[in-house]
């Protein structure tokens, strides 16, 4: 018992982490639902609507709903890629090529240790966020880590020793680069207002610097009035652009682009190993919606100027953790949504797009807001 | 590998950056596209040079599709020939039909009658829409946006079940004969067409909205693929290839068949020759070919669907075999021997919706032709391929194949 009480904090946070994983990879096969789902109502089909399991798919009428929506798809899709053969083509290098598709999941299951998720109350009545690790430079590292993301590209595309997702792995290597730097830059001011230059400690007396730093807990407490979208449109907006660029999503696809390179950096590759692009794909794209809600839309405020409507209990949190939810399946749909409405870019017209209008922009931002913010802190100090 | 290594001044560097030929700095790339390949809409095969992203040279290989059609034709009657011509442009087979009828037709200086002709406009016009949907989709799809391409595919669904009343077939209708069509239309199907063409407006608006002034599509193919009006003529290009370049060619206004003529419709022109205008002049006939049919059915003659007066070339009716000997033996040569045919020479071409489909039938006499050459419009549209693509971008290609809209069963025949 003494053994386990010792080890009780070491355990727990490994206990939360599969909690979390296994949420997490559950929610990427649901998104991949989502997008066959959306897409289909989009273009006017019926989508996936056939896959049924045993015993729960026969239950009255629950069963043909749960069917009709596609429900059990997820689990026969990700059987698929497993119980695949495995091809694996003679040309290739085989450490890399074995090595990409590890690279490309890990940096976007790594992130989410510092992607707060909900806020709950402690003993003290301080509200405190629901993550794994509360770091102070969370944004840092997600930044950081995730753009390790691209080396899951680079490698496939060089490891397949062949010509398509070499052009794949080249492209999204220049592409991710060039948006980082936007995308970092359209930050910067979202956290320059939510850091006060200083604040006054419980004993009356101020302190200088930030309470929060870069920690997104901080900018989510930051915006329990309004959300930052409402008054940094041109930061979301270079944020969200950026986001689309280093998801690969469509309109800047251009890792995939299938209709001129068949498949990208991932042509050579199939089975489960391609599975993990593709689960890595959406895992991307649930980091970066988290993240835009958490910067943007307020992360489990409710409303702009509406105080939060849920209490302080477990229950509180839960609602929270909901309402997150929420908003990251609303963005979630709007990237699906996007990609089935937009044409693709052309691989240069990405690139002038990122240097030429993106990073001056952010660029512009960035000083226009440190000179708002500079005349705001001289004037009412 | 040796290393050479060389003193660079500033002054070398700045003859270098100004006013220097862009060299090459490393190899070129070559690279394979197709025969089996997303972009190349069948069995295309292009062999690229590329620099970079840039695409050096190109050198399209045809001919995988090949199955000798025109030397088949010369060992089958005439009417055994009309499903092979659903194998050419097999997006739109009723137009390929019609125009092969009329090229033996001409040959054997007949005259069809009036409810025949208006059936073939019919035909005509809605293989054009449906060719031109799947162009117009596929073009999408090329750049990017999937929902087009399933919004027209949706309305050629529609299209495809007319055809399947009409002719029996969705796909490979065979529909006309020699001196006629093989069956009269069935009842309430010039309703039905109505309908549809009442529905594929309001889904060619949606594509409208979605592409037409979309800046990243328009960023995509304006000035794209550029082709001036002398490369095109010289190149031998037809159809709204042809036309989005600014050269005036329609076959139905300028050599009307048909009886085009009695039809008021306009005939889109484009400028630029690009990517761009080759996207709104196949949006636009769509809309003229809606008007053609409307004006059709609004005076659909009565009378016989096929040259009663045509008895050596025309099968008679079944019901009339079975009860008359004169018919009983005109069937029986027609369907042994094939339609009589006059000995001679012709050339005749029919604006389909790629281009000009030509036919060029030598005929001995009898029921088989002696010789039988197909013009393909797509052939001839690809031929400038080789001069076109050098100088865009890889990307590009797709854009600039899905704009030329070539089909390659005609292309290899």
């Amino acid at each position: 018992m003494e053994f386990l009480d010792a080890s009780l904090p070491y355990i727990m946070p490994i206990v939360y982490a599969v909690l979390m994983i296994s949420v997490f990879m559950g929610l990427c096969s649901y998104s991949v639902l989502a997008e066959r789902k959306v897409s289909s109502w989009i273009q006017g089909r019926v989508g996936p609507n056939r896959t049924r399991v045993p015993l729960v798919g026969h239950i009255p009428i629950l069963g043909n709903v749960m069917t009709g929506l596609g429900l059990f798809q997820p689990v026969a899709d990700g059987l698929k890629f497993l119980f695949k053969e495995e091809i694996v083509p003679g040309h290739v290098n085989k450490g890399y090529y074995y090595l990409a598709p590890i690279i490309a999941l890990a940096p976007a299951l790594t992130t989410m240790v510092v992607l707060p998720f909900g806020r709950y109350v402690d003993a003290d009545g301080i509200t405190q966020p629901l993550v794994l690790a509360n770091v102070d430079l969370g944004m840092l590292i997600i930044l950081g880590i995730s753009s390790l993301g691209v080396y899951g590209i680079v490698l496939a595309g060089w490891s397949s020793n062949s010509k398509y997702p070499f052009l794949g792995g080249v492209r999204a290597s220049a592409q991710m680069i060039s948006y980082e730097l936007a995308m970092g830059l359209a930050l910067l001011p979202v956290f320059m207002w939510a850091a006060s230059p200083g604040y006054y400690d419980s004993e009356g007396l101020f302190v200088e610097g930030s309470r929060y730093g870069m920690s997104l807990f901080g900018v989510v407490q930051s915006q329990q009035a309004a959300w930052t979208i409402l008054w940094q449109p041109l930061s979301a907006l270079l944020f969200l652009v950026a986001l689309f660029a280093e998801t690969n999503r469509l309109p800047f696809d251009m890792a995939e682009s299938e209709t001129d390179l068949v498949g990208g950096f991932h042509t050579e590759y199939g089975c489960f190993k391609f599975g993990l692009f593709f689960v890595a794909e959406y895992a991307h794209i649930i980091m970066g919606s988290g993240i835009f809600v958490l910067l943007f839309l307020g992360g489990w405020n409710f409303l702009p100027w509406v105080a939060d409507p849920w209490g302080d209990g477990i229950f509180g949190s839960v609602l929270s953790v909901a309402w997150f939810m929420a908003k990251v399946f609303f963005m979630i749909f709007f990237f699906i949504w996007m990609r089935w409405t937009l044409p693709r870019f052309r691989y240069d017209q990405v690139m002038s797009l990122g240097w030429k209008i993106l990073l001056p922009l952010a660029v512009g931002n960035l000083v226009l807001n440190t000179i708002i913010i500079a005349l705001y802190d001289t004037l009412t100090r | 590998m040796a290393t050479t290594t060389k003193e660079i001044s500033i002054g070398d560097l700045g003859a270098r950056s100004h006013g220097a030929e862009p060299t090459l700095q490393g190899e070129t790339m070559a690279l394979n596209v197709g025969p089996s390949h997303p972009t190349t809409h069948g069995v295309l095969r292009l062999k690229m040079e590329l620099d970079g992203d840039i695409v050096k040279s190109c050198d399209p290989v045809l001919g995988y599709l090949h199955r000798g059609d025109e030397k088949i034709a010369e060992n089958m009657t005439y009417n055994q020939f009309v499903p092979y011509t659903d194998r050419l442009d097999y997006l739109a087979p009723l137009a390929n039909n019609v125009a092969y009828a009329m090229a033996v037709e001409k040959l054997a200086a007949l005259e069809v009658p009036d409810r025949c002709q208006a059936i073939r406009v019919l035909c005509c016009e809605l293989a054009r829409i449906s060719s031109h949907l799947l162009g117009i989709g596929v073009y999408g799809m090329d750049a990017g946006a999937w929902t087009v391409f399933m919004y027209t595919f949706t309305e050629r669904e529609k299209l495809y079940t007319l055809f399947e009343e009409l002719t029996g077939a969705r796909f490979t209708t065979s529909y006309t004969r020699i001196g006629g069509v093989a069956r009269d239309i069935p009842d309430g199907w010039l309703g039905r067409v109505l309908e549809f063409c009442k529905g594929v407006l309001p889904v060619l608006d949606q594509v409208d909205k979605l592409l037409t002034r979309n800046r990243i599509f328009m960023d995509r193919t304006v000035g794209v693929g550029a082709i001036s009006k002398e490369d095109a003529i010289t190149y031998g290009l037809t159809g709204p290839n042809l036309r989005a370049c600014g050269v005036d060619l329609d076959l139905r206004k300028d050599k009307p068949y048909l009886g085009y003529e009695k039809f008021d419709f306009e005939v889109p022109v484009g400028t630029a020759g690009d990517c761009y205008d080759r996207y709104l002049m196949r949006a636009e006939e769509v809309r003229q070919s809606v008007s053609i049919i409307r004006q059709c059915i609004d005076q659909f003659p009565e009378g016989s669907y096929y040259a009663e007066d045509a008895k050596k070339i025309f099968a008679p009716q079944k019901a009339k075999v079975l009860t008359s000997m004169e018919e009983l033996i005109q069937n029986f040569m027609i369907v042994t021997e094939g339609p009589q045919i006059p000995a001679g020479e012709v050339y005749f071409e029919a604006e389909n919706p790629k281009g000009a489909l030509g036919f060029f039938i030598v005929s001995k006499g009898g029921g088989v032709p002696y010789r039988l050459k197909i013009r393909g419009p797509s052939f001839c549209n690809l031929s400038i391929l080789e001069k076109m693509i050098p100088g865009h971008y890889m990307t590009d290609i797709t854009v600039i194949l899905g704009s030329l809209d070539f089909v390659m069963g005609e292309c290899d025949r």
